[in-house]
């Protein structure tokens, strides 16, 4: 029932969040004719390519024609190029999804391991090491980060290829060798943020009475953490961790950029740049999909670590 | 060979003309098969066959296509030169090669050439290319529905007609450099049927290379073509070319052997580059200058004044050491660049002069002025940085830059010729008509400076049918000098291509016409 | 974290104020003096930066963006300077120069004044929007909540970059659009905070006991949820506060960012950023100054959490 309703109200916001997508392409200076023909482009040539692809009509007309295609499962092809925008996307999203899943496998075992350590020698020097280090590294811009590792891992030592231009007959191992440095960075750039949740919560449950009533027993503290703390404090946790899974694979246009990662987050910025809504589109509709996927997963998530929150008063 | 290469001697001496030159070349029914290596110095080692070639150039994009009407950056014109033949090419002087045609003849007019398209030439499905090929696809581009940025190039073509081997085509106009509209990027010869190309998208042509793989904005893998009727280009077995556009990644990748050659060489950071082992960094200057157009409908731009306040009003040499990191040369208020044959070497070079803008100043009525210039980095890397030294350069002569950084986004469409006073930059074109007529003659569509010039424009169709070289020069100089004392464009500078190679890649004297070895290098470079 | 930065104002001339607020003034004093010592780091950092944003146009001879010499002049190269009074005077530029040769200390200095300017006021209205959205949402209930809920979800689904861009390509990039932008989007951020932590409160006791008194929304939202939630909602102002600085970043990566000759951190590292390939550490300069602020104020917020929650186990 909770799911059928968040399901319904998830295709409300994804039908809104095309709405605003449209409405803010359509608003940007220039159109496709425009940008594609950049300074080469002449009256009569910009009238003929408005007509060829359908700008000519209003937004109205060609959001409808659009949604219409959607429903039926339908992405349409792309205004710029006339490519199918399935098979634009596919291969795009599948490299996505698998730099999002290795950024992942790295760094959430990694924050939470460092988290409860943090908290177990909490205030302690290393605490404070993990503290200093990790907020250093999210106090950097991501294209810096990559430049360092890229300088380090690449230049310097050589270990790894500065640019992780994979291809789908790559085989797992070399696709993820490849794109190792890309995961690093993401990593890099979400770890801290998880982390710091993970010590937050459970230091935010060792005043608790039952801890207490552990600690008299005689237990000792990592025992306490790991066995008392840390599954009450799944749910604050899983939420930060589904936020950044979020972030992992809507927010990494940049270190697509720099490392020529053939991701779908370049492909809608050049989208946007070249005004093909259609393609645009796809991808809002795909990000904003996962979005809210991840964020349902989250809510049933921390609802089954805490039966509490099952019976609501 | 000898013929070829006194002719080539007459003409670098000056002592015969470049038409006389091409049109004596081609009538021996060589000059197509003069070798880049020709030009080179003696550090060129000759062209030697196979190897994989690896690329990363700055520009491309998803949103790209094969379909030569859509080119619109190196990335996809370098493809283009490659896969595709043109009528006729532009050499590494800068002089017109034949390539599909054996010879080219005008008309003592200059107003019906004829291309006599070579035999025996395939294109990559095996099909002969004909005459109705190359009228086919010129009639693509001309069309009624054509979007491709030649429509206006070709305007002045009114018939096209195949004779024999022969393709007559017949202008409005006599046009003395017609042969250099033939060798647009734009303009690559495509399978044609019924008078129609059989599909632009597919990426069949008749050059060097034929297209394997193509991911648009990703990457292209190029084979080379077993059939390409000449040997003395396309060297490599096959190339790879990719996308990257951060310039770091791109010089990182090139240092750590992951590609072989890029283009766009960060200027901030290429001394370092020079001092890395194993590569060669190389520059051209041709005809690619940055420009600020002024709308000179607009106050305070329509006062000639005001124009030249603004003009002696910038520091170009430290601009050119700033931000070109003395990899260009300083402009002259006009299009035409030191290495273009009718440059203008008796105008004085305008220096910054506070005192001289002030002077003008007081001229238009004015004591200080306060005007908006608007900069994004899209017009040219650097355009920012740019916008701000001229800020403090003109507060010198009390002329208060605003600058304003617009978003990179749209860049074309919004700022240039829509904002009063903006950033520009210009690839530049071959010839000296060319650029003239298409960016500063009254009412032409990118007459970015909106500026209209009688006696300019009276100059500039007599220039373009005469076929005496020194009244043409006498003509184009007097054009130079109004442009840049009249005209509403600031040049402050020739910006150069700076590439990078590794030392494993031989190349020939590099054509300064556009970037990349005038977009040819995967044609005219090879694997040492 | 603002009331440390006034006490600390205050501390100079706290010769004899009002009897009941040095009572305040030395118990704030007293837990100054307990403190640890990364908060006291963390609070050193943050008057110095704060000392430097201000009195910038007096601690460098240069202008904001004046041209000083050749650009990329290494650290302590001395050049003429030309002072105020027509004479001439040497300057050591103690950092050297940057891309166009202005003086990078100089730069740093005026960008901390812009940054941290535009940062405060941005969080600040980004606490504002999502803090009083979130907790009026979960004190009403019902449909608000619905609406706002939703129309959170709708900005949050759209990335958030792609939505930046969209936005300031419409509006231009100027001062004003770039921290409504911004504010906007991590308001969002703060509204699912301030939402959740708030539901934990409005079903407390005391707030159903404000409701049967007969006290109004404002009271029962200022006076009796506000206080309870500040703890997660300071700690994350400290993170988004230096978020700021990246998304501006970010953006300059992507063409946008503030108006040039404006002096900012985020921008000064993308300019500089290629030189890092070549071990040249200029760029680190305006990434450690972000880095080292993100560290200080952090530091501060974790001993007021600290603080905080010992005060509950007093209780």
């Amino acid at each position: 029932m909770l799911i059928a309703q968040r399901l319904a109200l998830g295709f409300l916001v994804l039908f809104v969040v095309s709405l605003i997508i449209a409405a803010g392409v359509d608003a940007l200076p220039g159109d496709l004719c425009q940008e594609m023909q950049g300074q080469g482009a002449t009256v009569e040539t910009l009238k003929a390519c408005r007509e060829e692809i359908g700008l000519d009509k209003s937004l109205p007309v060609r959001y409808v024609e659009w949604l219409g295609g959607m429903l039926k499962g339908d992405f349409g092809t792309s205004l710029a190029n006339g490519r199918e925008i399935s098979e634009l996307i596919g291969t795009r999203l599948q490299n996505t999804f698998f730099l999002a899943i290795l950024a992942a496998l790295i760094s959430v075992p990694l924050a939470l391991v460092l988290g409860v350590l943090a908290a177990l020698y909490r205030n302690g020097i290393y605490d404070r090491a993990v503290n200093v280090v990790t907020l250093s590294s999210i106090s950097f811009p991501e294209f810096f980060i990559a430049y360092i590792l890229i300088l380090f891992f690449s230049v310097n030592l050589g270990w790894f290829p500065s640019l992780s231009n994979i291809s789908p007959e790559m085989s797992i191992a070399e696709k993820a060798y490849k794109s190792l440095l890309p995961a690093l960075t993401l990593t890099l750039v979400v770890v801290a943020h998880m982390m710091r949740m993970t010590r937050a919560s459970i230091i935010n449950l060792l005043a608790s009475p039952y801890i207490e009533m552990a600690t008299l027993k005689g237990m000792t503290r990592r025992r306490i953490i790991v066995k008392h703390a840390l599954p009450n404090a799944w749910a604050p946790i899983v939420n930060v961790v589904v936020l950044n899974l979020a972030y992992l694979i809507v927010g990494v246009v940049i270190v697509e950029v720099v490392f020529v990662y053939p991701g779908l987050g370049e492909l809608m910025v050049d989208s946007v740049r070249k005004r093909d809504i259609p393609v645009v589109q796809a991808c809002a509709t795909i990000f904003a999909a996962t979005y809210i996927l991840l964020n349902m997963t989250a809510d049933i998530l921390s609802i089954i670590t805490n039966p509490r929150m099952l019976h609501p008063k | 060979m000898n013929e070829i290469q006194r002719l080539q001697k007459k003409f670098e001496a000056g002592r015969i003309s470049r038409r006389e030159f091409i049109s004596r070349a081609t009538a021996i029914g060589a000059a197509a098969a003069v070798p880049g290596s020709l030009f080179s110095g003696p550090a060129a080692a000759a062209p030697k066959k196979g190897g994989h070639f690896k690329l990363g150039l700055g520009q491309g994009s998803t949103t790209d296509s094969l379909d030569p009407a859509t080119y619109l950056d190196t990335y996809m014109q370098t493809i283009g030169n490659a896969v595709y033949s043109y009528v006729a090419v532009v050499d590494n002087n800068g002089d017109i090669a034949p390539d599909l045609a054996e010879s080219i003849e005008p008309s003592p007019d200059a107003k019906v050439w004829t291309a006599k398209i070579r035999k025996g030439v395939e294109f990559h499905d095996g099909k002969p290319v004909t005459p109705e090929d190359v009228i086919a696809t010129y009639q693509y581009h001309m069309g009624e529905e054509s979007k491709s940025a030649a429509k206006s190039l070709l305007a002045a073509v009114t018939d096209m007609k195949v004779d024999g081997d022969n393709v007559v085509f017949t202008l409005s106009a006599g046009n003395a450099d017609f042969p250099y509209i033939m060798t647009d990027y734009h303009l690559g010869i495509l399978p044609t049927k019924d008078g129609k190309p059989v599909d632009p998208t597919s990426g069949i042509g008749s050059g060097g290379y034929a297209v394997e793989t193509y991911d648009p904005g990703v990457k292209s893998i190029l084979k080379r073509n077993p059939n390409y009727y000449n040997d003395d280009n396309a060297h490599f077995d096959s190339i790879e070319s990719l996308v990257i556009k951060d310039v770091a990644a791109r010089t990182t990748a090139l240092t750590t052997g992951e590609i072989h050659a890029m283009n766009r060489c960060d200027l901030k950071t290429v001394h370092l580059l020079k001092r890395q082992k194993g590569l060669q960094v190389i520059q051209t200057t041709g005809t690619q200058h940055y420009s600020m157009p002024m709308i000179t409908k607009q106050a305070p731009f329509d006062d000639n004044n005001i124009r030249m306040a603004l003009k002696h009003a910038i520091d170009r040499e430290t601009i050119v050491k700033t931000v070109l990191r003395g990899y260009g040369q300083v402009g002259n208020d006009h299009p035409i660049g030191p290495s273009q044959k009718y440059f203008n070497k008796d105008l004085p070079q305008r220096a910054y002069d506070p005192d001289k803008a002030r002077y003008y100043l007081k001229q238009a009525g004015l004591d200080s002025l306060k005007i908006d210039l608007s900069a994004a980095d899209a017009a040219f890397a650097g355009a920012v940085d740019t916008a701000v030294l001229f800020k403090e350069h003109a507060a010198k002569a009390g002329i208060d830059v605003n600058v304003i950084r617009e978003p990179d986004d749209g860049y074309w469409s919004n700022v240039w010729m829509n904002k009063p006073f903006c950033m520009c930059y210009w690839g530049g074109r071959p010839t000296e008509d060319w650029m003239f007529t298409t960016a500063y003659a009254a009412g032409a569509e990118w007459n970015d400076s909106f500026w209209s010039n009688d006696r300019f424009n009276e100059l500039l169709l007599a220039a373009r049918a005469e076929l005496d070289e020194s009244k043409r020069r006498t003509m184009y100089y007097e054009m130079q000098e109004i442009v840049s004392n009249e005209g509403g464009v600031m040049v402050p500078m020739f910006a150069s291509y700076v590439m990078a190679a590794s030392d494993k890649i031989g190349m020939p004297k590099l054509a300064a016409n556009w970037d990349m070895d005038g977009l040819r290098a995967m044609m005219r470079w090879w694997m040492v | 974290m603002t009331d440390n930065k006034d006490t600390l104002g205050q501390t100079a001339d706290a010769v004899a104020p009002p009897p009941p607020r040095k009572r305040r003034l030395s118990d704030t004093l007293k837990a100054l003096r307990k403190a640890p010592l990364s908060a006291k780091f963390g609070l050193v950092v943050i008057v110095f930066y704060v000392v430097m944003a201000i009195f910038a146009p007096v601690l460098t001879p240069f202008g904001e963006s004046e041209i000083v010499s050749n650009e990329y002049e290494p650290w302590g190269v001395e050049v003429a300077h030309e002072t105020a009074g027509g004479g001439s005077e040497t300057v050591t530029l103690m950092l050297g120069t940057d891309n166009l040769g202005r003086d990078m200390l100089t730069r740093l200095l005026y960008g901390a004044r812009n940054t941290i300017g535009i940062a405060l006021l941005t969080t600040c209205l980004a606490f504002l929007l999502g803090g009083v959205g979130g907790i009026l949402a979960a004190t009403l209930g019902g449909w608000p909540d619905q609406i706002l809920s939703r129309i959170i979800d709708v900005l949050m689904a759209i990335p958030a970059l792609i939505f930046a861009l969209l936005l300031l390509t419409i509006f231009g990039t100027s001062v004003t659009t770039l921290v409504l932008v911004i504010a906007v989007l991590d308001s969002t951020r703060v509204f699912r905070l301030a939402r959740a932590v708030s539901l934990n409160v409005v079903v407390m006791d005391f707030i159903e006991a404000a409701r049967l008194r007969g006290e109004g929304l404002g009271w029962i939202t200022l006076r009796e949820i506000l206080p309870n939630i500040m703890p997660p909602l300071v700690a994350e102002f400290g993170l988004r506060f230096c978020f700021v600085f990246l998304t501006i970043a970010s953006l300059s990566f992507l063409g946008l960012g503030l108006q040039p000759p404006t002096a900012d951190w985020g921008s000064m590292v993308r300019d500089n950023a290629t030189l890092i390939t070549y071990g040249d550490i200029t760029p680190l300069l305006p990434a450690a100054a972000i880095a080292l602020l993100t560290v200080g104020v952090n530091f501060v917020v974790d001993w007021f959490l600290h603080k905080t929650s010992g005060l509950r186990d007093d209780q």
